[in-house]
């Protein structure tokens, strides 16, 4: 029979017996419209959280003290006090492939103003900071060098804490003063919004200050928490972070073999690091919706041994007007791969669908084409594997048995 | 018997013999069976249950090959033809027809008719429907193409199955206890309709265990615990149309 006559056979027997055809699809359904939905989340979190890492900045490099040793006890990374500004002037001086690089000191903390209050935390910082980290000012202006110098006590305020103490986040708070631990800080910039991050934190609940001040008057503390540097492009992070490791080994006077004590991490090994997260995470949900294809499949073939023995007669009849045993598995099979597109089909639309919903409830979701390509594949395989078994059967039935079978 | 001998034989049995292992026994079901068909014969094959008609059917029907001696139809040996080669060889030579029918179900005369054809690829889709409708117009159903199997009566199911059988233009046309579903009445109407094959010259091979019908055939075979106990012509062959004039009206109608 030739494959115009055998997809005609095909479709008539589908169509004879929708309902039936409609429950055998029904595992591949779910199966794949799992698979692309998955696919669609799993993608789309990994978009989502790419361009957030990269509008913090892709050639961002964070340095923090770490690995400290005393007396054979590694300490905990907050009493770790090996950074210093010293090591902050040696980078802004000697690290060629460092184009930016602020000192940082934190303190969290209760920001007061008139009677409101919010909790905060307060960032000192270097006027570079707010190019490293690709803030932008609203309202007012930054601070400068001057105002390190000479421990101004002068900040920039995120918009959160404008909207707290002010009660309206499009206030212009320049000119206000506010106080932090007590201490008095004229506001002279309003850092524009930048929102939530992917984790949900939000990033405009913030005061920045220049690092002198919060270093003596705040923290009271004559180490950094931290330094953070842009390298001069994103293809250079690797290299600035090995020109810093030796500058600051050298600063930190580490001789051969003792460990850093500090530790550096790139933008891009974050973005890399979380990149193969979500993959492994996708990966995995991937899997335990291909495994619910695997039983879609033993479902197909059950029914298409049902099939076979129920249409015995028609399989006789067939063989007796001369259909060869190719014939008939050619049907069965054409059969099964058919039921198992349908299903894909439905499955991939019901896919689309699930994703489009995932959207609308917040879920980054993106389906990627290739996604319905494989599942459509993956669909046809699963109707020749799995339809194999019955179309044989169904070939090698003794067309004599087979015509008188009640 | 003479004016056989220039026609041309269709089927040639010599010797046939058929064993089946059952457990450890062995069932004979044809012990030795040899003769001709030629072209244009009406034959009867009849016998009890058990006297291995069946199993001469399936020969002749190509459905099995013979234990050992050979089974000739149309010039072709088919002992030892593989299973698929007699499949090719059911297609182009032989049209069966079964007691059950056996049409497909929810599909249409002509679909049903047209079913051989698909498996011989020298008919395109054209050709096929009109080769089907010419059959089906032949038995007189020329106005029930489209009615589906199950919209019909047993005597017009019958004659899709004739049309079925008949559409590939076989070398043999073979029948299984055709009219045993039937009643009386609808019986005689299959049986005029094989006359009139008979008379157009086509070879019909009737398998039955019906005595009756053997008076409406031109040559009948009885079979008795696997050999051949009768062969006979039949020199005064009943008209099936005038019996078919003679039954009483039915009391319904």
């Amino acid at each position: 029979m030739n494959f115009t006559n055998l997809m005609k056979v095909a479709v008539t027997a589908i169509l004879s017996n929708k309902s039936r055809t409609l429950l055998s699809t029904l595992g591949i359904i779910i199966g794949v419209a799992a698979v692309i939905a998955m696919m669609a989340i799993g993608e789309g979190s990994k978009k989502s959280i790419r361009t957030e890492l990269s509008k913090m900045g892709t050639n961002l490099i964070t340095i923090r003290p770490g690995a400290d040793m005393r007396g054979g006890v590694r300490l905990d990374a907050s009493a770790m006090q090996t950074l210093k500004p010293s090591d902050y002037e040696a980078i802004l001086s000697r690290a060629s492939l460092v184009k930016l690089v602020s000192p940082e000191v934190t303190a969290s903390g209760q920001v007061i103003h008139g009677s409101k209050n919010t909790q905060s935390t307060i960032y000192g910082e270097m006027p570079e900071f707010l190019d490293i980290r690709l803030w932008e000012i609203k309202d007012g202006d930054s601070f400068t060098e001057d105002d390190v110098k000479r421990s101004a006590k002068v900040c920039l305020v995120g918009t959160t804490v404008v909207e707290e103490l002010f009660g309206d986040k499009n206030y212009n708070a320049v000119g206000q003063y506010i106080r932090f631990r007590n201490i008095p800080f004229q506001i002279i910039g309003v850092l524009r919004s930048k929102g939530a991050n992917s984790w949900g934190m939000d990033q405009d609940n913030l005061v920045v200050a220049p690092y002198t001040t919060v270093m003596k008057r705040i923290a009271a503390q004559t180490y950094l928490n931290s330094i953070t540097a842009s390298a001069i492009s994103e293809e250079q992070s690797e290299a600035a972070i090995s020109q810093i490791t030796s500058i600051l080994r050298e600063t930190h006077k580490l001789g051969e073999g003792t460990p850093d004590n500090f530790t550096i991490h790139s933008q891009q090994e974050m973005m890399s690091t979380m990149d193969t997260t979500l993959t492994t995470v996708q990966t995995v949900l991937v899997v335990a919706a291909a495994f619910s294809l695997l039983v879609a499949g033993i479902g197909i073939m059950n029914i298409m041994l049902v099939s076979v023995t129920e249409r015995t007669r028609e399989i006789g009849l067939r063989m007796s007007v001369g259909a060869r045993g190719r014939d008939i598995s050619r049907q069965f099979l054409l059969e099964s791969v058919m039921i198992s597109l349908c299903g894909g089909f439905i499955g991939v639309l019901l896919g689309y669908g699930m994703s489009w919903a995932a959207q609308h409830m917040g879920f980054p979701a993106v389906v990627p084409l290739w996604s319905v390509v494989v599942s459509f594949g993956v669909c046809a395989f699963i109707g020749l594997v799995f339809g194999y078994i019955p179309a044989r059967k169904a070939a090698r039935l003794d067309p004599i048995e087979a015509i008188r079978y009640e | 018997m003479d004016e056989s001998k220039d026609r041309k034989v269709v089927i040639e049995l010599r010797d046939v013999r058929r064993e089946f292992r059952v457990g450890d026994e062995v069932v004979k079901a044809l012990r030795g069976v040899s003769f001709k068909i030629c072209e244009g014969e009406f034959v009867t094959i009849m016998g009890t249950s058990g006297s291995g008609k069946s199993t001469l059917l399936n020969q002749l029907g190509c459905l099995d090959t013979p234990s050992s001696g050979e089974y000739i139809l149309d010039g072709v040996p088919v002992r030892r033809m593989k299973r698929s080669q007699r499949a090719v060889l059911r297609n182009r030579k032989i049209g069966f027809i079964f007691q059950n029918y056996n049409l497909l179900p929810k599909t249409t005369a002509v679909e049903n008719v047209e079913l051989p054809l698909l498996y011989n690829n020298a008919y395109n889709a054209k050709q096929r429907r009109e080769a089907a409708i010419a059959a089906l117009q032949s038995v007189g159903l020329g106005n029930r193409l489209e009615h589906k199997s199950n919209q019909m009566s047993g005597g017009q199911m019958q004659r899709v199955a004739i049309a079925r059988a008949l559409v590939n233009s076989p070398a043999v046309i073979l029948a299984d206890e055709a009219t045993g579903n039937l009643d009386t009445r609808t019986s005689f109407e299959i049986l005029v309709l094989f006359q009139q094959l008979h008379r157009q010259g086509r070879t019909i091979i009737f398998v039955t265990h019906n005595p009756e019908i053997a008076q409406y055939s031109s040559r009948n075979i009885v079979l008795r615990d696997g050999h051949i106990c009768e062969d006979l012509q039949n020199g005064n062959i009943r008209d099936a149309a005038a019996a078919l004039a003679a039954l009483p009206k039915n009391a319904d109608d």
